[in-house]
């Protein structure tokens, strides 16, 4: 055990050894963490005055955030697990990519729940035995379950493999936990659309299709960012990343993105056919409402954005070509950040139960603590990346290695 | 002599840094204890509290009440009376949109003035073509005399809703339905997530954005601990019957404003009441019957 913790500090000390470029990354996240720092003591102090939330619109953009991070949180382990599992050499090597994105994920989502609270300092009021957690009647306490098992099971995946590969010893005993992982992935997603889900008084969200929805669209984003940054850290480490895997990645895509949309359009004929009062948050959105149309230009730019995406994610020679692809995955990534995140959070809201239409934008202030949750994921995943990676190639020597070479002297 | 101003300057740049980071927590402190009453940190429930421990903190909020506003405060815990359900009564025939319910209901319960917080929202309906028309109507009226003439007033408070969605949700139990139909709300246990906000249809519920200040010569210090006591930021309420009236056999606020009668107050569990009267002889309805929340609060003309 001694030896284990010896261990741990050992591939600590490697996040302390880098360049200029990675200490002047790291202090890039640093200020953009401290201006964060700032605006939430701000908003501690001065209360959600600062922000735009207001009772028509009850939630806002750290709400949206969150749920479009527990989408990317999903989709990181359901696209890699499956390697794990049926040893498709070309994704295995990116399998910790995937996983060290879910818990920065994970991390982000319960940062975005804690900004947005009146009150963070009572959150012990969920927990079990001390506090009064309304379970199983609310879908906020499943949420937090399910998120915070979802960490525990992920940390505990990563660290044992990760252990286990440096060692050269099998890991298969954690293949329970491993599979256990993929409907957990799943349920993360469900629980929180139902979250939405559940509400009568809200009609835009108070529809069957939602949580399928969120999984589709969860499956575009989440491996549009995880192509980006495989790039990324190939062109930073030592690490390869077989082209085959994006290219999987990317065949992937086109699937989901088809399906999504198929499901936004399945909700717009449902509503606009229909033509009932339920009709007007999905009006509002695309198109206003009684002359509010601050949102209009944003969905569209979405839809846009994603359509354009599936051209060149559906056609192979298109997506096959780099810059296309990257281009493909960052129109993804805006058009869900903001079909998931304004465009299903706000049209919840507007017009209000009772049909005020109240105009959401976030204040500097909710931009400020946004940029700086996403400075510490950021944070989170470039020192999780540079604890594993030396460890995963064989460049530290834990000690458990140099017995075993002592041994063989 | 290269080598010493390298060396100060290595220790300007520790300083600065010791500084800023001193700077960044000290804010962060500051920020927290501007939120954070760590007194009250190790509050129970309300429901949790024993006979003892309610005393003692109804005495501590007094205390805190007091001196804040610089009046004596009384802060009660009344329960429930015995087989009492209370239910609200509105004569949309009679209701002129003159809104004194919405500010004596300001006065009674103590909400923050800035910004507004109202419980009761009067909503100005176009007569003709639609009934209740919430998307086309609006609660920001401002005309020289009211009633205005092709216009009807619905006024909409808290619901009192027997299958309450926001009690459904609420994550930490803070808020939830008393034994006499109300739905009430522990503002020290509130976690201030706004997911009741989100559950409720009638845009009942209502988030202290600021710390409230009320002028110590407005301020009401007849309080229930569930209902009008000073609330802090951060922290969702709402509409409660005036708890510390009717708990005490005297009408809402409201109901004893109304200038034109519109209102009406008493116990569904007694037959004899009006209340029941009304419900039984008028023609009665309840706001998004759809929603099945089974609303004590009926509307009838």
């Amino acid at each position: 055990m001694l030896g284990k913790i010896r261990n741990f500090f050992i591939a600590m000390k490697n996040i302390f050894h880098g360049g200029p470029l990675y200490y002047g990354w790291i202090g890039f996240l640093l200020v953009i963490m401290l201006i964060g720092l700032l605006a939430y003591s701000f908003q501690l102090k001065h209360g959600f005055i600062v922000t735009s939330i207001r009772d028509e619109v009850s939630w806002g953009f750290y709400i949206a955030n969150f749920t479009f991070l527990v989408g990317v949180a999903a989709a990181a382990v359901l696209l890699v697990v499956p390697a794990y599992i049926y040893h498709f050499a070309p994704v295995k090597e990116i399998v910790f990519l995937g996983e060290i994105m879910a818990i920065t994920a994970i991390c982000m989502c319960i940062m975005f729940v804690t900004a947005d609270l009146g009150h963070p300092e009572r959150l012990w009021h969920m927990a079990p035995f001390v506090g009064r957690p309304n379970f199983p009647s609310s879908l906020l306490v499943w949420d937090v379950l399910v998120l915070n098992g979802y960490l525990f099971i992920n940390l505990t995946i990563f660290l044992f493999v990760l252990y286990k590969i440096y060692e050269g010893k099998s890991y298969s005993a954690i293949m329970p936990l491993i599979i256990l992982s993929i409907p957990w992935a799943v349920s993360i997603h469900t629980v929180t659309a139902f979250l939405y889900n559940g509400l009568p008084a809200r009609p835009f969200w108070n529809a069957g299709i939602l949580a399928p929805r969120f999984l589709a669209s969860a499956f575009c984003s989440g491996p549009a960012m995880m192509i980006l940054v495989f790039q990324l850290v190939a062109k930073f480490t030592k690490i390869n990343i077989d082209v085959k895997a994006i290219q999987k990645v990317a065949e992937l895509i086109a699937y989901t993105m088809a399906l999504n949309l198929f499901l936004l359009g399945c909700e717009v004929f449902k509503e606009f056919y229909s033509n009932s009062v339920h009709l007007a948050p999905l009006q509002y959105m695309y198109f206003g409402l009684h002359g509010h149309n601050s949102l209009a230009p944003l969905m569209w730019t979405a839809l846009i954005f994603n359509v354009t995406a599936l051209v060149i994610f559906l056609i192979p020679a298109l997506r096959n070509h780099i810059t296309l692809l990257n281009i493909g995955c960052f129109l993804i990534i805006i058009g869900v950040y903001i079909e998931k995140g304004f465009g299903l959070v706000i049209p919840g809201f507007t017009p209000s139960t009772l049909g005020e239409i109240y105009v959401y934008w976030p204040t500097k202030i909710e931009l400020g603590v946004t940029i700086g949750i996403w400075a510490t994921g950021a944070l989170i995943y470039t020192l999780l990346l540079k604890f594993t990676l030396p460890v995963y190639t064989g460049e530290t020597h834990l000690q458990a290695q140099a017995k075993r070479k002592e041994a063989d002297a | 002599m290269e080598k010493k101003s390298k060396n100060e300057k290595e220790i300007n740049r520790r300083g600065f840094m010791k500084t800023a980071a001193l700077g960044v927590a000290g804010l962060a402190a500051q920020g927290c204890s501007g939120n954070i009453n760590f007194d009250r940190f190790f509050q129970s429930h309300f429901k949790q509290m024993d006979k003892e421990e309610l005393l003692s903190t109804l005495k501590k909020l007094e205390a805190e009440y007091s001196a804040t506003y610089g009046r004596q405060f009384v802060v009660k815990a009344t329960k429930p009376m015995e087989g009492t359900l209370f239910g609200y009564g509105l004569d949309l025939s009679r209701c002129i949109g003159c809104r004194k319910c919405v500010y004596a209901c300001v006065e009674e319960n103590n909400q923050i003035r800035d910004p507004q917080i109202h419980w009761i929202s009067v909503m100005r309906n176009k007569k003709g073509d639609k009934w209740i028309d919430l998307e086309n109507a609006t609660r920001y009226y401002d005309p020289k005399e009211v009633p205005e003439d092709g216009y009807f007033y619905i006024p909409i408070g808290c619901q009192m809703c027997e299958q309450s969605p926001c009690t459904k949700v609420c994550p930490v139990q803070a808020t939830w339905k008393e034994a006499d139909g109300i739905v009430v709300v522990d503002y020290d246990w509130c976690i201030g997530c706004r997911y009741c906000m989100a559950a409720c249809p009638y845009g009942a519920r209502h988030f202290n954005l600021a710390q409230p200040q009320i002028p110590k010569d407005e301020i009401n210090t007849n309080t229930h601990y569930l209902g009008n006591r000073p609330r802090p930021k951060g922290v969702v309420e709402k509409c409660t019957f005036c708890v510390q009236r009717t708990r005490e056999g005297k009408y809402p606020a409201c109901a004893e404003i109304c200038p034109v009668g519109a209102r009406k107050f008493g116990n569904l569990l007694d037959p004899d009441s009006e209340i029941r009267y009304l419900i039984e002889h008028k023609r009665v309805f309840r706001l998004k019957e759809d929603m099945n929340t089974q609303p004590k609060f009926y509307y009838f003309f």
